[in-house]
């Protein structure tokens, strides 16, 4: 079996190296956060579409019973987390930094936690695409925060195989360990999900990342693979942030750069939380769907810790396990470098909430007054992805977007690392968020306008053609008509004429040739790259 | 409770804290300064000081903007302090005060303030003055004459009778002399000449720039300046007076002694370095500075002025945005293989 440890890693550039703040909430086992008196579960819970209810108000309820449907390829499920009854469905606060309210369906529950049928999924019995329908059904998202539908990252790209599954147990943001005491507790579990991925792709080698401030997780974890007799590889890579962001971890264990432009597996490789395998495995397993979570409760409380959580828990009930000290002065959802300020906490803890903290303004002081750039380039040092932040931040504020675009803003993961090291306190983060809901925005409009513009043209063609095809009719009715009358003069007269008519009707066509063949594709490339010749800035003056 | 926007850490870096450790690092220099050339320094330093200050707080007033963090960010006073150190010590007061004036009103605030100059202030107020007073600019004390202390602050108070007194050609000076006027003398017997060369550089000023050297390396360590600016124009310096000095030693400085004399080592660590009006990137830092280097010898040398810092300078403050552009660094996953 290959050692991790002679694993040659890679350096990523850039990253910081904040106090980890870790040991506070490691120190105890994970506990079972108790049934809450009212469950919300939002029904756009991973990337894509949001799924559809499939249960009505006033329903009664099993344990793991779907209620909400994914709605195409790009979507997962929603499961109820607990036995009860469906006593709304209807716009609730959301989990979110914007807070706005999204579709829930809110579950009353019974106390009796009566499970829906289960059935462990063999996996062997069926084809690749039932497993991967399996996953979507069961709510199965990526649980490091991002919450990107598993199953859609479980195919291999056409054209290359998969080398490097990546397993993610880094967990770089600091104050969060759910990773960590996961893969203490349950490595086997996990190890084991890790292996339905693997049979899913294919791919040479397992690589298993964990930074080297949990070595009781890699310990655990080896031994897992050890006794499970895989050939998973757990390689401790140094503690730096933002090195469990994808991208970042899969650099330093394979050395491959993967741009916004590109898919991973295009590249030969994909990245999954150990969470999500953790999670994956529960419902191979047992039959389980996504219904609970384990979600780090720490900062200014006076009990901190990790939680196996209920997907719908309400944060007031969630944080009040953690004992929140009086000098609470809001909470975080997330770590302290990404996460955000939970706006309502009636809101709900959802797939994508890994961590919860009390902040007071003695844990995390609120920031001085922004002062001017002075181009000092420590953002540029710390950008894990090589971009010049001082620079999109003077095209951000002057809302040159276009000129951010060419300075690959896109490729900007908003890790913080610039804002973190800015001697002017510059809320870098927010100017590029900004600018990027800007462009976005832009774009959009921009693809809608083309696809308008595009079926005008089309129509416009279609038109002309015609008319050019009824001048030819015409001519040709005409010249016949003539050949029957006879009379010298007047039948060069008509004959000059139609040949006038069928030169304009040829300067016509080929001043316009039909566009239908070649829109489609056009429209589609649109929708998909970026124009750099857009220039938003003109929308506003 | 305002919004706060993420990361809720921060290295809790400060603007006022990378000028406080700049000043702190030019602390060395001014006391050898103060000990071997004359205490008046720390007098210009008081007069840069005050006028900038005034400046600053004048102009922010003007500007409609917070007195406060700006007048206490200490990025005037660094831009003082400069000022003072390249300025002669013997200089008249208000020479130095006009200094201070066109560096803050004119090269700092009309350009928009903190962050937004484009030339180092510092530079633009020398340049300006050895411009408009070249007399004045090129009275540098004599280091062989016992000066007394008094007689250094009448000079600078301007009620000094026999300013002429003081005075001596630089060591900088007597090398442009014996390269134009007697073609003839080797440099070997100028530089002979104990009351110029002292052990590696110009006599005396060698010990003020090995402070220099002392707190600019601090910097390096504290990581408030990168390698790359002040390698750069030390290797300017170094490669032009070597190529020169290859060529023809009996008509020019060795390397060693053109890096220990003038404003070289100041100019190094404490002025190219200057993030505003530098380059960004590291490539584009190394060039800025090679560059300088390269124009601040052959200035100090072929041209007519004292030292070629200052204009050096200035000429790549203006070819900084486009070295910038030119040097940009590919982005994370889009580098050619």
């Amino acid at each position: 079996m290959p050692s991790g440890l002679s694993r040659r890693l890679f350096r990523f550039k850039g990253g910081v190296e904040p106090d980890t703040h870790k040991a506070e909430s490691s120190l105890t086992p994970i506990g079972k956060a108790p049934l809450p008196s009212r469950l919300i579960l939002p029904l756009h819970q991973s990337v894509g579409a949001c799924a559809t209810p499939c249960v009505r108000v006033g329903e009664t309820l099993l344990k793991g019973q779907r209620i909400g449907n994914a709605d195409g390829w790009i979507s997962a499920a929603v499961h109820a987390p607990t036995s009860g009854k469906v006593v709304a469905i209807e716009d609730r606060p959301s989990a979110h930094a914007s807070g706005l309210p999204t579709l829930s369906v809110v579950i009353e529950p019974d106390g009796l936690e009566t499970w829906v049928e289960r059935a462990p999924l063999d996996v062997t019995a069926r084809s690749p695409d039932e497993v991967r329908k399996a996953l979507r059904d069961a709510g199965i998202v990526g649980l490091g925060g991002a919450v990107f539908p598993t199953h859609a990252k479980l195919t291999a790209a056409k054209s290359t195989a998969i080398d490097e599954v990546v397993i993610n147990g880094a967990e770089c943001e600091p104050f969060m360990s759910c990773d960590d005491l996961l893969m203490r507790e349950r490595a086997e579990d996990v190890v084991r999900g890790a292996s339905i991925f693997r049979d899913l792709l294919e791919p040479k080698r397992v690589l298993i990342g964990i930074e080297d401030n949990k070595p009781e997780a890699a310990r655990a974890m080896r031994r897992a693979v050890e006794a499970l007799g895989f050939d998973f590889e757990v390689v401790v890579v140094p503690t730096r942030y933002p090195t469990g962001a994808a991208k970042q971890l899969i650099r330093v264990l394979t050395g491959k750069e993967i741009p916004s432009t590109r898919r991973s597996p295009e590249m030969g490789v994909q990245c999954f939380n150990v969470g999500t395998a953790y999670s994956a495995w529960r419902f191979v397993a047992l039959g389980e769907p996504l219904i609970s979570r384990v979600v780090t409760l720490t900062g200014n409380v006076e009990s901190a810790g990790n939680w196996e959580t209920l997907i719908g828990t309400p944060f007031e009930e969630f944080v009040a396990l953690g004992r929140p000290k009086p000098d609470t002065e809001r909470f975080l959802m997330g770590g302290p470098m990404m996460g955000f300020e939970i706006p309502d906490l009636s809101a709900p803890v959802v797939k994508a909430c890994n961590c919860v903290i009390a902040a007071s303004s003695s844990l995390f002081p609120p920031p001085p007054p922004e002062m001017p750039c002075i181009r000092c380039g420590a953002c540029a040092e710390a950008c894990p992805h090589e971009l010049l932040p001082f620079e999109l931040y003077r095209f951000s504020r002057a809302q040159k977007f276009d000129k951010a675009v060419e300075l690959s803003i896109d490729e900007c993961i908003e890790c913080g690392c610039c804002a973190y090291v800015c001697p002017s306190r510059i809320p870098l983060v927010q100017y590029f968020r900004f600018a990027k809901s800007e462009i976005d925005a832009r774009r959009k409009e921009k693809a809608k306008a083309d696809a308008t513009r595009a079926r005008i043209e089309q129509r416009k063609a279609r038109e002309e053609r015609l008319k050019a095809e009824k001048a030819e009719r015409l001519a040709a009715a005409a010249v016949k008509t003539s050949g029957a009358g006879g009379g010298d003069g007047a039948d060069a007269a008509k004959k000059a004429l139609i040949e006038a008519a069928v030169e304009r009707a040829r300067l016509q066509r080929e001043a316009h040739p039909p566009k239908n063949p070649e829109t489609p594709a056009s429209v589609e490339a649109a929708e998909k790259t970026p124009d750099p010749a857009v220039n938003p800035g003109d929308a506003t003056r | 409770m305002d919004f706060i926007s993420p990361p809720y850490l921060s290295r809790n870096a400060s603007v006022r804290s990378v000028m406080a450790r700049v000043l702190f690092a030019l602390l060395p220099g001014v006391a050898v300064y103060a000990c071997l050339i004359g205490p008046v320094i720390l007098l210009q330093i008081a007069i840069a000081s005050a006028t900038a200050l005034a400046a600053e707080a004048a102009m922010l007033k003007l500007r409609g903007k917070p007195l406060r963090p700006f007048v206490t960010d200490g990025s005037a006073l660094v831009t003082a302090w400069l000022i003072a150190l390249t300025f002669p010590p013997i200089a008249p007061w208000w020479l130095t005060a006009f200094g201070a004036l066109v560096a803050i009103v004119i090269a700092k605030h009309l350009y928009g303030g903190l962050g937004q100059n484009p030339f180092n202030p510092a530079m633009v107020a020398f340049a300006a003055c050895i411009v408009s007073f070249p007399a004045l600019m090129s009275q540098w004390p004599s280091l062989t004459l016992e000066t007394r202390f008094i007689d250094q602050i009448l000079a600078v108070l301007g009620v000094s009778k026999e300013l002429d007194a003081l005075t001596s050609a630089t060591p900088l000076d007597v090398l442009k002399t014996a390269l134009r006027l007697a073609p003839g003398t080797p440099i070997a017997e100028t530089l002979s000449d104990t009351k110029i060369h002292g052990f590696i550089g110009s006599r005396t000023w060698e010990c003020v720039a090995a402070a220099y050297l002392l707190g600019g390396l601090w910097l390096l360590r504290c990581k408030v300046i990168r390698w790359h600016a002040p390698t750069g124009f030390l290797a300017g310096v170094v490669a032009l007076s070597a190529v020169c000095w290859l060529f023809d030693p009996g008509r020019f400085a060795p390397p060693l002694f053109h890096v220990f004399s003038g404003g070289v080592v100041l100019g190094a660590f404490f002025i190219v370095t200057d993030p505003v009006s530098g380059c960004a990137s590291a490539k584009g830092r190394l060039i800025f500075g090679f560059a300088a280097g390269i124009l601040a010898y052959t200035i100090r040398v072929f041209g007519g002025y004292p030292d070629g810092v200052a204009f050096s300078v200035l000429i790549l403050n203006l070819c900084a945005p486009l070295v910038d552009l030119m040097t940009r660094p590919p982005v994370f996953g889009m580098k050619k293989k």
